[in-house]
């Protein structure tokens, strides 16, 4: 349960803030697609003899680099081609893993997340990676902030906006492979978005928004681990569940109150 | 603010002027579309240049090429090395959920002192909104707000993309106005995009007409009588076309002898077609 919690509070404390860049990009869909994908990486890592989350990473980051090549052709929409990409390679997931012979996986856990399994080796992976996010979203702060408002204004300005355009993806390809430990494939997405969604009420700057992202994703966190433990609830679930009901609360909370929190 | 030039640029002196940007048989097409072909353009310090032509005509594809935002499929370009880029797109859309402050806005490209955020925000007409939250600006001071983060950079070059869309007739005398401070006060090239074919500055130095090639160029003042141009536009919009005459009170030295002229909220005088001495405020 410890293990649980914190694995959970360092996740969600990177997602948080890099979740409000995932908004503010509009990239909520790309995200979930690259996460959909995820279960034909854990098939080929099984296959090849490697660990899941490195077939896990590298496909996520296939994934990336394969949209922004198929989205230049510009024959169907971004939204349909990332469409297409999400089911397509969460359907030749189920179908590998069907295939493989001899291999048993525990597709609920991967789909749902299994977050009370984490042992001590996923907790060190978990925050050293996490501090590595953190770190490089730290040292790009303001690059990729100005990228996100106007690409154009920040070439003019003189940034490498296509290498800052990659790192971003890359740092959301390892939140993601982090995350569906903690919620599972179907559901890593909201863990970004939910509390950055929430936390937009209670900031006035860039960086309120992500220092309350973090914190609302780390009160969902316990929220939902106290849920089920009390109650016996799926964790990934719980988790999720109450992420969303704290986006209900911060909706309606008065404009007052909300003035009063930021200050 | 020197600019230094690169063995392999042309060191080009037109009207005494150092080149600050030169485009040499750009093409561009997209999706087989052919936008621009054949487009020579160069754009000198001090100068202001207006380019027209009707929508789609392939003016903001050039200004990009300008810029180094795109590259052209064929023809060369070149930028006078270490030039500043000031730019100003036609619109901008920042996403509701990303709350940001003007003084953020204008500090995204690097640290800048208050004192300066503050006397180029009234230098562009946009006082005390330094804490205002920039999705909540309208249009037109948006466009005010992103002037200010081109000025704070001290451009060489500038390039404003239709700045005067959904600006009023008044309004747009102030603009021109302004734009020629700007000018006068950074010392720097602009390149004016408009569709606007019936409101051409004198202040322009030359008007570059665009349909996806250059179907002419020239003074304002010459400009409506080319037949080319009236062929495109019509003889009968080139007959109306109203020249925005400007007082040219103070001299086009780089420094010294301009007074620069209360802008934005202020008076921006001009005289209208014929309307001598009648000034607008």
């Amino acid at each position: 349960m410890l293990r649980a919690l914190l694995g959970g509070i360092g996740v969600a404390g990177v997602a948080g803030p890099l979740g409000c860049f995932v908004i503010w990009r509009h990239m909520v869909y790309f995200g979930a697609a690259l996460a959909h994908s995820a279960l034909l990486g854990v098939a080929l890592g099984l296959a090849l003899g490697l660990p899941a989350d490195l077939g896990i990473a590298v496909l996520c980051l296939s994934m990336a680099l394969g949209f922004l090549v198929l989205d230049r052709s510009r024959l169907v929409t971004s939204d349909t081609l990332l469409g297409i990409l999400a089911h397509g390679s969460l359907a030749l997931g189920l179908l590998a893993l069907a295939l493989v012979e001899g291999l048993r996986v525990d597709l609920m856990s991967y789909l749902f997340g299994d977050i009370l399994a984490l042992d001590q080796i996923d907790l060190l992976v978990i925050y050293g990676l996490m501090a590595l996010v953190l770190g490089v979203l730290l040292v790009y702060w303001r690059p990729l902030l100005s990228v996100t408002v106007d690409e154009d204004l920040a070439r003019v300005e003189g940034l490498a906006t296509g290498r800052l355009k990659f790192l971003f993806t890359i740092l959301m390809a390892i939140v993601i492979a982090i995350g569906m430990k903690v919620v599972g494939i179907l559901m890593v997405i909201s863990l970004l978005i939910i509390p950055a969604a929430t936390a937009r009420r209670l900031a006035v700057s860039p960086e309120g928004m992500a220092l309350a992202a973090a914190s609302c994703g780390a009160v969902s966190v316990i929220l939902g681990l106290l849920g089920s433990y009390w109650w016996d609830l799926p964790s990934g679930a719980a988790i999720v569940a109450a992420a969303a009901g704290l986006f209900l609360l911060s909706l309606g909370i008065p404009e007052r109150l909300a003035r009063l929190i930021i200050s | 603010m020197n600019i230094q030039t690169q063995p392999d640029e042309p060191i080009s002196q037109v009207h005494g002027h150092a080149t600050l940007v030169t485009a040499e048989g750009v093409a561009m097409s997209f999706a087989g579309r052919l936008i621009l072909s054949g487009v020579d353009l160069a754009v000198n310090r001090g100068e202001i240049v207006t380019l027209i032509g009707l929508n789609g005509s392939g003016k903001s594809t050039l200004a990009r090429i300008l810029l180094g935002l795109l590259q052209p499929d064929a023809g060369r370009v070149w930028r006078a090395a270490q030039l500043r880029l000031g730019y100003v797109p036609q619109a901008l859309t920042i996403d509701p959920a990303l709350p940001l402050t003007v003084r953020r806005f204008l500090t995204l490209g690097g640290p800048v002192a208050d004192d300066l955020m503050v006397s180029t925000l009234s230098e562009v007409g946009l006082s005390g909104s330094l804490g205002a939250q920039v999705a909540q600006l309208s249009g037109g001071e948006l466009h005010r707000a992103m002037l200010a983060r081109a000025l704070l950079r001290r451009p060489d070059f500038l390039v404003l993309d239709e700045p005067m869309s959904g600006v009023d007739v008044a309004g747009q005398g102030q603009l021109y106005k302004l734009i020629e401070t700007i000018r006068d006060t950074y010392n720097c090239g602009v390149l004016l995009i408009s569709h606007d074919l019936h409101v051409v500055m004198a202040a322009t130095d030359r008007v570059v007409c665009l349909n996806h090639h250059i179907c002419c160029t020239g003074r304002p003042e010459a400009i409506v009588g080319d037949p080319e141009f009236r062929a495109l536009f019509g003889a009968a919009v080139a007959d109306q076309l109203a020249l925005y005459h400007h007082h040219h009170d103070h001299a086009h030295d780089p420094d010294g002898g301009v007074v620069p002229l209360e802008m934005g909220l202020g008076v921006g005088r001009y005289e209208a077609g014929g309307h001598d001495g009648h000034a607008h405020d």
